[in-house]
Formats: C-alpha cells, sequence, structure tokens
C-alpha cells in the first residue's frame, strides 16, 4: 500500500448506508419521479416483472383455484332469503364498470385499472337484508382471510364485486372468479377469491385488522397515513 | 467467507424473486413458507459472518477489510479507467465489496421493518418496501455484471479459480494484480500460497 491511499472504502460504505437509511424519506418522491421510466421498463419485460406494478400478496400456501362447476358464492347471515349462486348466474346480473385506483397499504399502488362486476345493491337487492344488519362480512375462499365493510361503506359509489380487470376475467391471482372492489380504502379491505358475504349486526375483527391495522382503511387517513 | 455470502444471496434472491414476482407467486405459492425461509436466511448469514469471524483467520480477513478500504492513486486512476497495476483487489473488485455491504446493512433494515410491520402496524414503515425494492434492482444487476466477469468474461474469468481453488495463475496475478505479485515476491521467505507459476 502506497501513502497517498485515502480510505474511501469506508467512506463509501457509511455513505451508502446513511443514504439508505435517508431514502426512506426521499424514496416516494423520487419514485414518482422515475415511474414513467421503470413502468416503460415494466412494460418492455411483458409478464415476466410486475407490470403496470401489481405485487401478488397471500396469505396461505396457495392460491385457491376456481372450478366454474364447483363454485358457488353464498350470501347469508341476517337476510330474508339467503341465496348461493353460480358463476353464470353472477355473470348474468346488470353488470357495472369504473376506472379506478388500487393503493397498498405497504405503499405501492397501481392506477387506471379497470374493473367490471356487479354493483353490491344488486346482491342485497337479491337478498333482502334484515334491518337489524349494519354490516357485510366477506369470506375469502382463501382461508382464514376475511374482512368487512359497513353496508353504508359496501353502497359507496364505486364499490363493486369484481370479474373482470383489463378486458378480461379476473386471474388465479387476482382473486378468481370475484374480489371485492373499494378504491377509496386500502386493497386489503377488497377479499379476493370471494366465497362467501355474510350480513352482520356489527363489522367483526377482519383477518389483518387483528394484526392492528385499520378497520376504516381510508386511503391516506388511516394505518398512519396522512396526505 | 465468499461462498457464504453467495449461498445465502441466491437463497435470498430465489426466495425474495418468488414473493416479489407474480409469475413466480403464483408458480411457486407457498407465500408465508417463503417469507419464513427469506428472512431466516438472512438471520443465518449474519450468524454465519460472524461465526466466521471468531472461528477464521480473524488477522487475514481484518487484512482484507484493510485493503478494502483503502483506495491508493493507482486505484483511483483505474476507475478512472486508466491502465494502473492493481494489488490483490482491484479497485472494481473493492468497490463491490463496499456496495455488498451496505446493501446487506439497507436490506436487513429495510426488510426488519417489512417483516415486523406486517405482524404489528406500528412497525410498519412505508417506504421500506419501495427501498427494499431498489436495493434489489441494483443488486440485481450487480450481481449480473459479477458473474459474468468471473464466469464468462475471458479476462477476468480466471480469478474464479482464486474462488474455488485458491490459487491463481501467475502470469495472469502479474497482468491483473501486479502490486499483488510484488508484494509476494517481496516476501519470498514466506510462501504465499495464493499465487502459483506457470513452470
Amino acid at each position: 500500500m502506497t501513502d497517498d491511499s485515502r480510505p474511501y472504502g469506508r467512506r463509501a460504505f457509511l455513505a451508502l448506508v446513511a443514504g439508505g437509511v435517508s431514502s426512506l424519506w426521499w424514496a416516494n418522491p423520487a419514485s414518482r419521479v422515475l415511474s414513467p421510466l421503470t413502468s416503460g421498463v415494466s412494460q418492455l419485460a411483458g409478464n415476466l416483472f410486475p407490470v403496470g406494478g401489481w405485487r401478488i400478496y397471500t396469505i396461505s400456501g396457495s392460491m385457491p383455484i376456481f372450478d366454474p362447476s364447483q363454485w358457488r358464492l353464498q350470501i347469508d347471515g341476517l337476510v330474508r332469503r339467503p341465496v348461493s349462486l353460480t358463476y353464470d348466474e353472477l355473470r348474468a346480473l346488470p353488470r357495472a364498470h369504473q376506472v379506478s385506483n388500487f393503493h397498498c397499504v405497504t405503499g405501492w399502488s397501481v392506477d387506471g385499472v379497470r374493473w367490471a362486476g356487479i354493483r353490491l345493491q344488486q346482491l342485497l337487492r337479491l337478498v333482502d337484508p334484515l334491518p337489524s344488519a349494519h354490516a357485510i362480512r366477506f369470506v375469502s375462499a382463501e382461508e382464514p382471510y376475511d374482512d368487512s365493510l359497513t353496508l353504508e361503506q359496501a353502497l359507496l359509489p364505486n364499490v363493486m364485486l369484481a370479474l373482470e380487470m383489463d378486458g378480461q376475467p379476473l386471474s388465479r391471482p387476482h382473486g378468481a372468479p370475484a374480489r371485492i372492489v373499494i378504491p377509496e380504502m386500502y386493497g386489503y379491505k377488497g377479499v379476493k377469491w370471494l366465497a362467501r358475504m355474510e350480513l352482520v349486526a356489527k363489522q367483526p375483527t377482519g383477518y389483518w385488522e387483528g394484526l392492528g391495522y385499520d378497520q376504516n382503511a381510508w386511503v391516506g387517513r388511516s394505518n398512519g397515513y396522512s396526505s | 467467507m465468499h461462498w457464504v455470502h453467495a449461498a445465502a444471496f441466491l437463497v435470498l434472491l430465489a426466495t425474495g424473486l418468488s414473493l416479489y414476482l407474480p409469475s413466480l407467486a403464483e408458480a411457486v405459492g407457498r407465500r408465508p413458507l417463503l417469507k419464513t425461509i427469506h428472512v431466516y436466511t438472512a438471520i443465518a448469514w449474519a450468524i454465519a459472518l460472524l461465526l466466521v469471524f471468531l472461528v477464521g483467520d480473524r488477522r487475514a480477513l481484518l487484512r482484507t477489510a484493510r485493503e478494502i478500504d483503502r483506495f491508493d492513486a493507482d486505484d483511483r486512476a483505474w476507475l478512472r479507467r486508466r491502465q494502473a497495476p492493481q494489488g490483490r483487489l482491484n479497485a472494481g473488485q473493492k468497490l463491490n465489496a463496499v456496495i455488498t455491504a451496505a446493501f446487506a446493512v439497507l436490506f436487513a433494515f429495510t426488510g426488519f421493518f417489512l417483516w415486523y410491520g406486517e405482524r404489528d402496524t406500528r412497525f410498519r414503515l412505508p417506504q421500506a418496501l419501495l427501498v427494499h425494492d431498489w436495493l434489489m434492482y441494483v443488486s440485481l444487476l450487480l450481481f449480473l455484471g459479477h458473474l459474468f466477469l468471473a464466469v464468462l468474461y475471458p479476462r477476468t474469468r480466471h480469478a474464479l479459480s482464486g474462488m474455488t481453488r485458491g490459487w491463481v495463475d501467475e502470469q495472469w496475478a502479474i497482468e491483473h494484480h501486479r502490486k499483488w505479485v510484488e508484494a509476494v515476491r517481496q516476501d519470498a521467505g514466506h510462501a504465499d500460497p495464493g499465487v502459483r507459476g506457470t513452470g
């Protein structure tokens, strides 16, 4: 080693670690600037990389498999007429379309998602909820995932039971055949692989709520976010 | 030491990608198991490093650490893409080591918040995921470059011999790490088995 050597190694190490930790503060704004570039790259990579920014989360060992001949959507609980709908019966109901943004509580979003599905009013009309019903519990085929919305939240204009995403029937990772969509709340409220809707008097503690996440998961106004 | 890093990195990369890429997530499934493997591999890696340090040749390790830290005029010239004689580790290798070490710390830091944030929302740092992602993108690029130079690129791939067999060809070392050969020859009495003649 000659005398003119400088301790760049440790300086670079410390600078990187400090820069990395500090990036927790500037990562989001920086990413907004860079995102046209990164999503362009994503699109080039086609289906290999998370196109458009989707990440697929599950809580169990494997995703439920949709078998159209066996699948039923149960709607029961505090209702006058419980029903068990087949996939075809569901598809026959009046269809709604919307374009909305999807936000995950972990910090990523996908903008401009095209959903097609059934407004919850349509489904509630089929079962005629009792006056004692104030909330809906959504049960996933992926056990033990469940979540809930108050009736008032369930009837918001952009809430639906989605059957299609971006022009295609829901794929398996995205919750085939049906998932709840509520754009004003974080994605964990939108139960995938929906198997049952239960009308209840009071919102129960759902899967993520049991781990401390907010029941009323309004985007930007819950779970520690404030914007 | 290098192979502890390599093994851990590959397991973390494989499990990480299966958590991250939708196509793999669907094919592999087993998300909770993958997360567990991912986290415990990281912890095992840290413990393994500690063990190597405690049980191995600490002096040699510290010597290497000092080498990595010091960039002399030749190193700096090399980084500016000028020809300059290099030591046992060239400036690029030193940089790679520094970046990898810093990233390991940052991965662990953000990973801690990802792991605990899922279990207790008070630990959920909104940007942890984004930073962990970007560390992964850059690491992947560095890793591919590393593999290219170590396995494919004819001028540098002989270095792999140093990692697998513990020695390199003397002529190659003179060309790529001249100052190291000179230092070794100076200590000729204390034979360093790291260089072998071609004769």
